[in-house]
Parts: structure tokens; sequence; C-alpha cells
């Protein structure tokens, strides 16, 4: 069983639907007991890092997914889920994340030219750095659904592609049994549904 | 690179795609589910779905429908049509909506746009605006294009754009459902005012139009359009082939 970490942030009702829609059992769960139980763990997010973090630690469930996480649980965290996972963001100041990767999250704005639209809104082409387990159904130049104006920066080793955006920004993470997405999986058609296909498959260390 | 998007748009009444030419003369096209699954599977890189409901009766329906659709389709979803509140933005999120698009809500309340920015975020929040020139300058108008404001159109795209909008769907009334190609002079003057992604909506007829309107403003973001989809006049597959072989960045 996998769970989706419901912290009060967004709207988890299509995410659900997709791990449905291949045939993998999810459940959309606030309740600590059940994402302790679960095979695996998704973190997804949406809005502001600081906003986010606060109520992943205010729920007491950041303490969870860390611990599950430590132990060798597939974890993959989803946009700002994925952000989420880093030791800090300098999103409106600089707020601490769950850590689990080392690296920070910045603004596009610091690498991408001036005349390009923030967010980096729309379906672009993943480009693979290095092998990944998430990559097993997909191929390098597959395009995935992204919304974003912050990055994941400084965690070279964790890279495991990019999309380039008038420079390239960090679109998948693995390290060990922790994984993330920058993009939406679950609104990236069929490339996306194999991803998380791939997700489910990946067994815990 | 980031690719230029086609979004088929889905007027739905009672349960029902329909789609009216300049706004009149509506007729049933087929079944918005079996359309939305269609057009995933055909490369559409998003849909709309725009609610002409009036009753309640039919709003339940429509929201039932946006349900289904989110349980068996994996690409973004925009739902516009009678959005006037914030516990409009929450009734079509919940149901699965990725973005909101809101028209004549945003001018009756000049707030609403600002407030949805800040509790789901600008990427949540599409302004629709329907123009069309009167007396020498662009207006926009309300109510599914039957109401004049009186206000000039780039100033409030640009306005809403302050507030927090984060995407703005472009509809020229004055070319919508002409299928003569779309409005560049009013799309070059809104990619000029804002800095967020447009999309281009009416007009469309044939594949050459969006291939025109991507070389000739490289600013826009994504084309738009509702019959000539519906009625496979443009085939989405086709269209975005076309648009590799020429150049433009797009999703195969």
């Amino acid at each position: 069983m996998i769970a989706v970490v419901d912290y009060g942030v967004g709207n988890l009702f299509s995410l659900g639907c997709s791990f449905s829609a291949i045939g993998a059992e999810a459940v959309v769960t606030g309740d600590r007991d059940v994402i302790r139980s679960a095979d695996r763990i998704v973190l997804p997010g949406v809005g502001a890092f600081r906003d986010a973090a606060e109520k992943l630690r205010a729920s007491g469930l950041a303490e969870v997914v860390t611990d599950e996480a430590e132990r060798g649980k597939p974890l993959l965290g989803i946009c700002l889920g994925m952000q989420l996972l880093f030791e800090r963001s300098y999103e409106f100041g600089e707020h601490n994340g769950l850590g689990l990767i080392a690296g920070s999250v910045r603004p596009i704005s610091e690498v991408i030219p001036p005349n390009l639209k923030i967010p980096h809104i729309g379906w672009n082409p993943l480009i693979f750095v290095k092998p990944s387990r998430l990559f097993r159904y997909i191929a390098d130049g597959d395009c995935v659904y992204f919304v974003h104006s912050y990055y994941a920066a400084d965690c070279g080793d964790a890279v495991t592609a990019e999309a380039e955006y008038g420079a390239p920004l960090t679109a998948a993470v693995e390290q060990g049994n922790i994984f993330g997405c920058q993009f939406h999986p679950e609104k990236s058609g069929e490339v996306g549904l194999n991803i998380l296909r791939a997700f489910c498959e990946v067994k815990a260390v | 690179m980031i690719t230029k998007r086609i979004i088929p748009c889905l007027d739905v009444r009672d349960g029902r795609v329909v789609k009216g030419v300049n706004f009149s003369g509506l007729s049933d096209v087929a079944s918005p589910v079996e359309l939305a699954k269609r057009y995933s599977a055909g490369g559409a890189d998003e849909l709309v779905f725009y609610d002409i409901t009036a009753s309640a009766e039919g709003r339940s329906l429509f929201t039932d429908i946006l349900t289904e659709t989110a349980k068996s389709v994996f690409i973004p979803l925009t739902v516009g049509g009678g959005i006037n509140s914030l516990a409009d933005f929450d009734r079509v999120l919940k149901c699965g909506a990725d973005k909101v698009s809101v028209n004549s809500g945003a001018i009756r309340d000049p707030s609403l746009v600002g407030k949805a920015a800040k509790v789901y975020g600008s990427q949540c929040v599409v302004i629709s605006a329907d123009v069309k020139r009167v007396g020498g300058e662009f207006r926009i108008f309300a109510k599914g294009g039957r109401v004049d404001t009186g206000m000039e159109a780039i100033e409030w795209i640009g306005r809403c754009v302050d507030s927090g909008a984060g995407e703005v769907v472009v509809n020229s009334m004055d070319t919508d459902g002409v299928k003569n190609g779309f409005d560049l002079e009013l799309l070059m003057r809104v990619c000029g005012a804002v800095t967020v992604p447009v999309i281009a909506s009416g007009g469309a007829g044939r594949i050459e139009d969006f291939l025109e309107l991507f070389r000739r403003i490289p600013e826009v973001d994504a084309g738009l359009a509702a019959s000539i989809f519906h009625y496979g006049e443009v085939e989405i597959r086709e269209l975005k082939r076309r648009m590799a072989e020429d150049g433009i960045p797009v999703r195969l």
C-alpha cells in the first residue's frame, strides 16, 4: 500500500486517481500509523515552502516521513514535496526542509534569462543525467509537466534528470530509497503514470 | 525547452459538450468524459472545461463529469464558467481541476483574482478575457460575450495579472468562429503587456493558423480551440507533427 501524505497542502484527488489508474493501492492519509504501515510513501505539495514545511512539522508527519525514509522505505517527493526533501529553501527568507538529501532550493530567476516567464510552466523534455529506477519505463526526451518558480540547487550527485529552461533545472533526484520529481507525474500523461509505475516497483533497502 | 501547448476547450451544458459559433447557435457534440479521454490519448497538452450551465442541477452534473474525467485523464485540467467566489474555486479544485479560469466573476468582483491567488497560488488562477473591438479600442465583454463592460482590455488584463493571475486566456470575439486565423494584433498587444503565459483563443480554422500564431508571436505559450477539434477538422497529432516540422517546440 502507498501512503500519499495529506498534511493540508493542496489537492490530492488527481494523485490518488493516478495510482488507481495503474492498479496500485494508494491511500491519501494524514494518519501516522497508516503512513508507518505503508510499503512506500509519496510526499506531495503545492504552494509556499515555509507554509508547507510548518504544516508538515505541526502535524507531526515530518518526523514520521523522515523516520520511515531513514529506515529505507521508498519515498517519492513531488513538486514542493521534492523541494521539502532538501536541507533548506531560500523562498521568501531561509527555511529548513527535511534534510534527507543535501542541497538547497533557490529561485529559478537566479539562473534563467530575464526574458523567460516565471513560473516555469508547461511540458518540457526530461534530459537524463544518470540512470534512475524511476526511468525504467520512460525514455530520455520524454516530456513531463512542470509548474514551479524554485528549483533544487547544489544537489549534484542526486540529480538524475534536468529540464532546459534557459538553464538546466533539476527535474528529478534519487538517493538510495529517496526520490523526487520537480514535475507532476500525475499530470504528465502516460509518461507520468510510467514513472509512478516504476516507483511502485522500487524495493525497500 | 518548454513546448507550445495545444488545448482543446470543451463547453459543457447539462452534461454534454457544446460549441457555439460566435457564442450563439449551440449544438451538441459528445460526452465530455469520452471526448476528454480521446483528446488526452490524441496528444492534447491540457484540457479546458467550460461550464455554461445556469441551473444548480446542471452545476452538480458538471462537477460529476469533472470527477469522472480526473479519474481517467492525467493531463492538466482547467475549469471555468460560473466561478464567482472562493467557494467556487474550492468546489472545482476538489473535483480534480488544476487551474480555475475566471471571467465575469473577476469583472463583478475585482478582488476575486487576488484572493484566489493568495489561497491557491497564482499558478492556479487563470484569467479568461472575452475581447472585442469597439470604436477603435479593445473592450472586455462579460457574461459569455453578451455585455460590453466599457473597460479597455489590455489594461484590465494587466490589472488581473498584477493582482495574481498566473495565466491569461485571450479570446477574441472578433475572430471566434470565423476560422480565418487567430487575432494576432490583439495577442501581440497582450503579450507586450504581461509576463505570464498567454493562451490564444478564437479564430483557428486550420493547421496553418496555429503555425502562423507561433511563428509570428513566439511569446504565445498555447493555442486553444474547440469546434475544429470536436468535428475533426484539425487532428491534434497531425497539427503537432506539422509544428515540429516547422521547428516549433512541441510535445509529440
